[in-house]
């Protein structure tokens, strides 16, 4: 699936045309990161415990509004953990501790008098493997805006949210029917609408085309290209054509190991372009080329 | 090719087609499958024995009465006695366990299973459930007349019989199958995959919303199978009902009865009508009437069952 890169040296940022774009703009690999967006997402030397195990050390890294941004690293090295700290779903694993600062909107969410169920109404999140709720296409998609007290129109809701993700065409027929009756790529796309039928500023996706197979994998990358438009999108993922074609800014992490522990670190953070043309940091042009991880 | 190369080839083709080729067939895995199937048959058999031998036992009684069996009451004449009171007896029992253990058992899974930390005092739980399910029905008998039928007194409803009554012995029946609901909706909620939980946290979900709206519909199907079991548990056990003073005799309401004084006055069951009738002295009623009711207490049973297993089926969708 993975194809030698080339040199850092020998590659220029190229344009591409999109696909199946609406608007018919050229598609820049390297994005669109454009300093003047406000920073909405700061995270301030943070660390991840799971009961001793010190699995992410002093990470620090502004997030843009309407950017993708991307988390590439080698396995282990703690992109998922940071991704679920920000949404606190790390508060589902009962070892679980943080240490340092989340601010959303300059708001520390694991402050006091944080709830985290409203801050995953703000801050979506996608996941791996697709895993729609055993309900209709129609109820998956409702029962975050209905839990959150949505009083307004909910078929308009859904229709939107469903159109939005790029799945309406497909599914509008057969609302009723089971969220499993839908291919791979499709239950994907129906996760995407549920996370943006609540209306959150960010959406975090893990590895979210990982499980799909390379058609379906284009169709989310080019729904991404369409979402940061309105979202704030934060995409972890192991492949890193994937992080050049779609995000505007990359992270890249790295493990430490040390004294038997694998803690990881955030290593280099800047423009996508600059990260796959020329990187600061050895490390990072080492696992850019592939000479580890 | 050379002749060498075609000498080494059939040579090899030899080899493999003798080393592939049984020489006949294989008698162990056979003999093995045959004792499975004979030992399978064998217990179906003497399944089907007992029941041949009630069945054909109770025809008599059902052809000579038929439905008038089902619907007289207990008498002293084995001419007219009947099981109505046994199946009201049984039916309001079943409620009773259907109303309290249920709501308590399922309840009780979910807090253990969603809420409670993984910790010693958790773990103590679990095991003191496990070992309550094994615990001898009459053991349970003797809670029942030491704690609920003063209960039952004193809440009131001791009515003629001072609290051994039909409310007393439901409630005993509910104490008994209770961790068995317990552990069968434990078991349904363990199976709900955790992504279903994590997308239900991920769109903004409280832990009950998300244990209301997704993991308790998910589990329903297998606490319905639950319910199977704990019903007939609680329609079979004789041992409790005879020790909080079930009436093994003959009994009948006076005839201006209220439904209050017909609910807390004296009652009997299904299996405890089989039981005194086989004590009788007359012949007619361990030969052909006990068998009757038996078969009567089947039905019963199967019914419940089958509405069991369709509100099971109704809910097991189709995703």
């Amino acid at each position: 699936m993975t194809d030698e890169p080339a040199p850092p040296s020998a590659r220029e940022p190229r344009v591409t045309t999109s696909h199946t774009s609406q608007t018919e703009a050229p598609r820049t690999t390297g994005g669109t990161p454009d300093d003047d967006h406000a920073v909405i997402i700061d995270l301030d030397d943070l660390d991840v415990f799971y009961g001793d195990f010190h699995a992410v050390e002093s990470v620090s890294l502004p997030v843009r509004e309407k950017e993708v941004t991307a988390f590439i690293g080698p396995s282990g090295c703690g992109k998922s953990t940071v991704l679920r700290s920000i949404n606190r779903m790390n508060d589902l694993i009962p070892s679980a501790r943080v240490e340092g600062a989340v601010s959303y909107h300059g708001v520390d969410l694991y402050g006091p008098g944080v709830d985290p169920v409203q801050v995953r109404r703000h801050i979506g999140m996608v996941f791996q493997k697709p895993n729609p709720f055993p309900k209709s296409i129609y109820d998956n998609v409702s029962f975050g805006p209905k839990i959150a007290g949505h009083s307004g129109d909910m078929d308009d809701l859904v229709e939107r949210s469903l159109d939005r993700a790029a799945l309406w065409d497909e599914v509008k027929d057969k609302l009723d029917e089971s969220a499993y009756a839908l291919s791979g790529g499709q239950q994907q796309r129906l996760c995407i609408a549920r996370a943006i039928a609540t209306s959150p500023d960010v959406l975090l996706m893990d590895e979210p085309a990982s499980s799909l197979d390379p058609i379906a994998t284009l169709r989310i990358e080019e729904l991404m290209y369409e979402l940061k438009q309105d979202y704030t999108i934060i995409i972890v993922t192991h492949n890193m054509q994937q992080a050049a074609r779609v995000s505007d800014r990359t992270a890249f992490f790295s493990v430490n190991v040390d004294a038997g522990q694998r803690t990881g670190r955030l290593v280099e953070f800047t423009e996508t372009a600059r990260i796959f043309t020329a990187p600061d940091k050895q490390e990072t042009e080492d696992y850019i080329t592939g000479r580890f991880g | 090719m050379t002749a060498a190369t075609d000498r080494k080839r059939k040579a090899t083709a030899d080899a493999v087609s003798a080393s592939i080729r049984s020489g006949g067939p294989n008698w162990k895995p056979l003999a093995f499958q045959g004792l499975l199937l004979v030992l399978l048959l064998t217990s179906m058999l003497i399944l089907v024995a007992l029941l041949a031998d009630i069945a054909v036992s109770a025809w008599p009684t059902f052809q000579s009465r038929g439905l008038s069996f089902v619907t007289s009451g207990l008498s002293l004449n084995p001419e007219t006695a009947g099981v109505f009171t046994g199946i009201v007896g049984s039916l309001v029992i079943a409620g009773i366990v259907i109303i309290l253990a249920f709501p308590i058992g399922v309840a009780a899974a979910v807090y253990l299973e969603e809420y409670a930390p993984d910790n010693r005092w958790t773990r103590f739980v679990d095991t003191t459930v496990r070992n309550l399910a094994g615990v001898p029905s009459i053991v349970y008998g003797l809670l029942g007349l030491a704690i609920f039928v003063p209960l039952v007194r004193n809440i009131g409803l001791g009515g003629s019989t001072s609290g051994k009554n039909v409310v007393a012995a439901g409630i005993t029946m509910a104490a008994l199958v209770l961790p068995i609901v317990v552990i069968t909706a434990a078991e349904a909620i363990r199976a709900v995959p955790s992504s279903i939980r994590e997308a239900g946290f991920g769109v903004g979900a409280t832990q009950w919303e998300v244990i209301r709206s997704h993991v308790l519909p998910s589990a329903l199907p297998g606490i319905l199978t639950g319910t199977v079991l704990t019903l007939a548990r609680a329609l079979g056990e004789t041992a409790p009902l005879l020790v909080i003073g079930v009436a093994t005799g003959y009994f009948a309401p006076a005839g201006n009865a209220t439904m209050f004084d017909q609910l807390t006055g004296s009652y009997t069951a299904l299996p405890v009508i089989v039981f005194s009738w086989t004590r009788q002295t007359q012949a007619e009623f361990a030969d052909t009437l006990a068998p009757a009711a038996i078969i009567v207490l089947l039905v019963v049973l199967f019914i419940l069952n089958g509405v069991a297993i369709w509100l099971r089926n109704r809910t097991e969708k189709k995703w």
